[in-house]
C-alpha cells in the first residue's frame, strides 16, 4: 500500500472512530424551522402594516412598534422570572405583538398597547407553558381583554389621515360595520366597495387594507406554511350566510360583498384563524374550523350586540379545536373505517 | 396524464447527481472479508466452517435449519482466520466468519449456463433461490424463497418489481436497471413462473427516464409485464406505497402483508440476483452498492463482495473529503448511522453514504406547534406529532390506539417538522417498549 493510501486510511479511521455522529434516522431535514415560519409571517404582515401606516400615519407605526416591543419584553421578563430559557428570538412573540397592534384602533393610548401585548403573552401564552401549549390565539386574548377593559378607547375610530398629509385633524368616524349596526343600511349607502378593498375607511390599523392582507397571505401560501382551507371556508361561509339574508330581504341586510370586505374578517381569516398552534391539523378539521368562525362571525354581526364578531368567533372556535382534531383524525392507511 | 402515486410523502433534495450515470465498477479484490452470520430478518445462521479451514468463493459457510433463513456463502477464496463477534452495521456485535484472501478468487462451483429456468418447476426454482442465499436486496433482506411461498389461501395476482429507489443519494438500482435491463426482466419472468401469476409490473420513478425507456424497450412484446412511471416522491419505494400507487390497493395494518392484497414486491436487484442464481447457479456473494455523499471524494456505483469493509471501500473512492459528519449504511432517510468504518457490506447494504458536517440536521428539539405538517407528510396517514408525544410521556395504550404499529419509520414527519422533534426515535422507543411489555405479560401467563 502506498504511503498516500496509508495516510488516507488513517485519516478515515481518525474521522470515523472519533468524531462522527451516530443517531436514529432520518439524517436530513428540510430548512423549515419555527423561527423561519415566524419571520415569514412577519414578512407576510408587512403589506397590511405598511397600508396601516399609509392610511393612519405615524401613530399607526408607533402602535405597531409598541406592540412588538411590549410582547417581546413581556416574554423575556416572564421567562427570566420563571427561570426558563428565553425564546424571544424564535419570533413568535413579535408576531403576537404585531398581530395585536394590527387589531387596535389608531387612536389607542400608548400604555394600552403595552398592557395588551403583555396580557397577550402572559395570559395568552406563557401561563399555559409557552409556544405550542396555548389553546387560544394570544393576540386575540390581548385584544379581547383590552376591549372589555377599555370599551370606549377600543372603539374610538377615525377616518384615514394619510401619511404626509397636510391636514393634521383626524376626523372621528365609526367603522362601516358600526354604522351598519347603529344606523342600518341607509348609513352605509355611500360606502364604496373599492375603498373597502384598498383600505380607505375607518377601522383597526391592519384590518382595513384587504388587498394588502391577501397579498401577504398569498406569500405564506406560496411558502407552503399555511393552507387555503381555513380562510376559504371561513370567507365562503360568511359570503353564503350573509348572501342568504340579503336575498331574503335586501332592504334590511347588507350585501355579502360588504360583509366580506369590511371589519376584521380578512385579517382574522388569513392571519388569526390560521395560527398553527390553535387551529386543527387536518384539512377536514380546518374546513370545519373555518366554517365555524364564519358562521359565528356573521351571527354576531347580524344579531349580536357588537358590530363585529371575528375575534370572538376565532376564540370560540379555538376552544373547539381539540374536539375538531379528535373527530377529524385521518383514516390510517389500510384501515377499514 | 396524472402520474400514479400515494397520498402524503415529501420531496427531499435527491443529490443523486453525485453518482448517477456512473458505470458499475469492480474494485480490486478485498484482502479480508468479514461476513456476519446474521444478514437478514429471521433466524441467524450457524457457521459451517472453522478457523484455519480453506474455503472457495461460493462455498456455503453458514446455514440454518429454520425456514425463514438463507445460507451464507464465502465471497472470496482463502482461509478462515476467525469465527468471532464483529461490528455489524446494525450497531451490535454479531458473530462473523473472517476470511483472508488467497488472491486466487477461485470458485467452489463455477457458475455455468444450466437448464432454461423457465422449464423448471416452481419448487425447483425456489430451492435454487434458497441455495443461492438470496434475500431482498432493497434493504430489509427478507429471505426471498419465503416471500415467494405465500400460504395457499392467499390469492396473488400481481408481482411488482421495485425500481423506485426513492431514497436520496442512492443510484445503485438505477444503474443496475440500465446495465442489466434484460436480466432484470428475465428475473421478473422467473418470479412470475414461480408464483404462477399472470401480471408483472416494474415501478420506476420518472426521475429515471433512461431506466424507464430501457425497461419499456426490454419488455416490448411481453404483454404480461407493464412498466409504470411513478411520481417522484418519498417514500414511493416503500412496499405499501408502491402497491397503492400501482394497484390502488391498501395493505391492511400489521400483521397485514402485501400478499393480503394479492401482491408480492421484489427489488430490481433481487430480480437480477434471482436470474443469476437460477440460470447459472451463482450464489449471492456480491451486490451493487452506491458509495456517495458530500463527504466522499469520488462517489461511485460499485459491485462489492459481501463482507468487504466500509473503510476499504471509502479508501477506494478516494477517501473522506472535508469533515465527515455521519457515515450511513443506506440512504439519508432510513439508513443506519455507523460508529466505525470497520463494518462490512452485508446483503442488505444498498449504499454507503458519508454526510459532511454541514449537512447534518441540527438544532434543538422544541415543543410541537401543532402545525400539521407531519400529518400531511405521513404516508401512513397517522398523526406523528401525537404518536411522538404519547411515546415521550410513556402513554403506550394511547400510542397503540393511535396505530403506532402502522408506522413504517420512513422519517417523512421528522424531515418536515419545524420544531425539530425526534419523532421516529420516539416511535421506535414506543414500539420496543410496548413489545417488551407484551412479552413480559405472556411470560407471566
Amino acid at each position: 500500500m502506498s504511503q498516500e493510501n496509508v495516510a488516507i486510511r488513517e485519516n478515515i479511521q481518525d474521522l470515523l472512530d472519533s468524531r462522527v455522529v451516530v443517531s436514529v434516522s432520518p439524517h436530513i431535514r428540510n430548512e423549515v424551522t419555527i423561527s423561519a415560519i415566524m419571520y415569514c409571517v412577519l414578512l407576510a404582515l408587512l403589506p397590511a402594516s405598511l397600508a396601516g401606516v399609509y392610511f393612519f400615519g405615524f401613530p399607526a407605526l408607533k402602535i405597531m412598534l409598541l406592540g412588538i416591543i411590549g410582547a417581546v419584553a413581556a416574554e423575556a421578563i416572564i421567562q427570566t422570572l420563571l427561570g426558563q430559557k428565553i425564546s424571544v428570538r424564535d419570533g413568535s412573540a413579535a408576531v403576537t405583538g404585531l398581530l395585536l397592534a394590527l387589531t387596535l384602533p389608531p387612536t389607542i393610548p400608548w400604555y394600552m398597547v403595552l398592557v395588551g401585548s403583555a396580557i397577550a403573552i402572559i395570559l395568552g401564552k406563557s401561563i399555559y407553558g409557552g409556544l405550542g401549549n396555548n389553546p387560544f390565539n394570544p393576540a386575540l386574548i390581548g385584544r379581547v381583554v383590552l376591549l372589555i377593559s377599555w370599551p370606549v378607547q377600543l372603539t374610538r375610530w377615525q377616518n384615514p389621515t394619510y401619511l404626509f398629509s397636510k391636514s393634521i385633524d383626524a376626523v372621528t368616524a365609526a367603522t362601516p360595520l358600526a354604522i351598519l349596526k347603529n344606523e342600518g343600511l341607509a348609513g352605509i349607502a355611500d360606502v364604496r366597495l373599492l375603498d373597502l378593498l384598498l383600505g380607505n375607511r375607518s377601522g383597526c390599523i391592519g384590518e382595513i387594507a384587504v388587498l394588502a392582507i391577501l397579498l401577504g397571505f398569498g406569500f405564506l401560501l406560496w411558502k407552503g406554511y399555511v393552507t387555503w382551507h381555513i380562510p376559504v371556508s371561513c370567507i365562503v361561509t360568511v359570503f353564503l350566510v350573509s348572501g342568504i339574508f340579503w336575498l331574503i330581504n335586501p332592504n334590511q341586510y347588507a350585501n355579502p360583498l360588504f360583509h366580506l370586505l369590511s371589519g376584521g374578517l380578512m385579517l382574522g381569516a388569513c392571519f388569526m384563524a390560521t395560527d398553527m398552534v390553535t387551529s386543527p391539523m387536518t384539512s377536514k378539521g380546518m374546513i370545519i374550523f373555518g366554517m365555524g368562525i364564519g358562521l359565528i362571525t356573521i351571527i354576531i354581526r347580524l344579531f349580536g350586540g357588537y358590530p363585529e364578531g371575528v375575534s370572538f368567533a376565532i376564540l370560540l372556535m379555538n376552544a373547539g379545536c381539540p374536539l375538531i382534531d379528535k373527530y377529524t383524525k385521518p383514516k390510517a392507511f389500510g384501515r377499514v373505517p | 396524464m396524472k402520474l400514479k402515486t400515494f397520498l402524503g410523502g415529501i420531496h427531499p433534495p435527491s443529490h443523486k447527481n453525485l453518482s448517477a450515470g456512473k458505470k458499475i465498477e469492480e474494485p480490486p479484490l478485498p484482502k479480508t472479508v468479514c461476513i456476519p452470520l446474521a444478514q437478514h430478518i429471521g433466524a441467524p445462521c450457524e457457521a459451517r466452517v472453522e478457523k484455519g479451514q480453506k474455503v472457495k468463493k461460493g462455498e456455503v459457510i453458514a446455514d440454518s435449519q429454520a425456514f425463514v433463513s438463507a445460507p451464507i456463502h464465502a465471497s472470496i477464496s482463502g482461509t478462515v482466520t476467525a469465527v468471532q463477534d464483529y461490528p455489524h452495521p446494525s450497531g451490535k456485535k454479531i458473530k462473523a466468519v473472517i476470511i483472508e484472501s488467497d488472491e486466487k478468487d477461485e470458485w467452489f462451483r463455477e457458475p455455468k449456463n444450466g437448464q432454461d429456468p423457465l422449464q423448471l418447476s416452481s419448487e425447483e426454482l425456489k430451492k435454487k433461490i434458497r441455495e443461492a442465499g438470496i434475500v431482498g436486496l432493497g434493504g430489509a433482506a427478507f429471505p426471498t424463497h419465503v416471500k415467494l411461498s405465500p400460504p395457499k389461501e392467499k390469492n396473488i395476482d400481481a408481482i411488482i418489481l421495485n425500481g423506485v429507489e426513492c431514497e436520496p443519494y442512492l443510484t445503485a438500482d438505477h444503474q443496475l436497471m440500465l446495465e442489466k435491463t434484460e436480466a432484470i426482466v428475465k428475473g421478473l419472468q422467473i418470479i412470475l413462473r414461480i408464483m404462477g401469476v399472470q401480471k408483472g409490473y416494474i415501478g420506476i420513478e420518472v426521475n429515471k427516464p433512461d431506466a424507464l425507456k430501457a425497461m419499456k424497450k426490454a419488455t416490448k412484446g411481453l404483454s404480461n409485464i407493464e412498466v409504470v412511471g411513478l411520481k417522484v416522491k418519498y417514500p414511493q419505494g416503500a412496499e405499501k406505497q408502491l402497491i397503492k400507487a400501482i394497484l390502488g390497493r391498501e395493505v391492511p395494518p400489521p400483521p397485514g402483508l402485501p400478499m393480503d392484497v394479492g401482491a408480492v414486491i421484489q427489488n430490481v436487484g433481487t430480480a437480477y440476483a434471482i436470474y443469476e442464481a437460477v440460470t447459472f447457479g451463482k450464489p449471492l456473494i456480491e451486490r451493487i452498492v452506491t458509495v456517495t455523499g458530500r463527504g466522499i471524494k469520488e462517489p461511485k456505483n460499485l459491485r462489492l463482495r459481501i463482507g468487504t469493509l466500509f473503510s476499504e471501500i471509502i479508501n477506494y473512492c478516494g477517501g473522506i473529503q472535508g469533515e465527515a459528519g455521519k457515515v450511513l449504511m443506506g440512504g439519508p432517510m432510513m439508513g443506519l448511522a455507523q460508529y466505525t468504518a470497520q463494518v462490512p457490506i452485508i446483503k442488505g447494504t444498498s449504499g454507503i453514504l458519508v454526510l459532511s458536517k454541514e449537512e447534518l440536521a441540527s438544532g434543538e428539539s422544541k415543543h410541537c406547534i401543532n402545525c400539521g405538517m407531519c400529518v400531511r407528510a405521513c404516508p401512513m396517514h397517522l398523526i406523528p406529532s401525537s404518536l411522538g408525544t404519547y411515546c415521550e410521556k410513556d402513554l403506550f395504550e394511547e400510542a397503540e390506539a393511535a396505530h403506532i404499529f402502522n408506522c413504517i419509520e420512513c422519517g417523512s414527519c421528522v424531515f418536515v417538522c419545524p420544531a425539530n422533534r425526534h419523532l421516529v426515535q420516539m416511535v421506535k422507543y414506543g414500539k420496543s417498549a410496548i413489545l417488551a411489555a407484551k412479552k413480559q405479560q405472556q411470560q407471566k401467563k
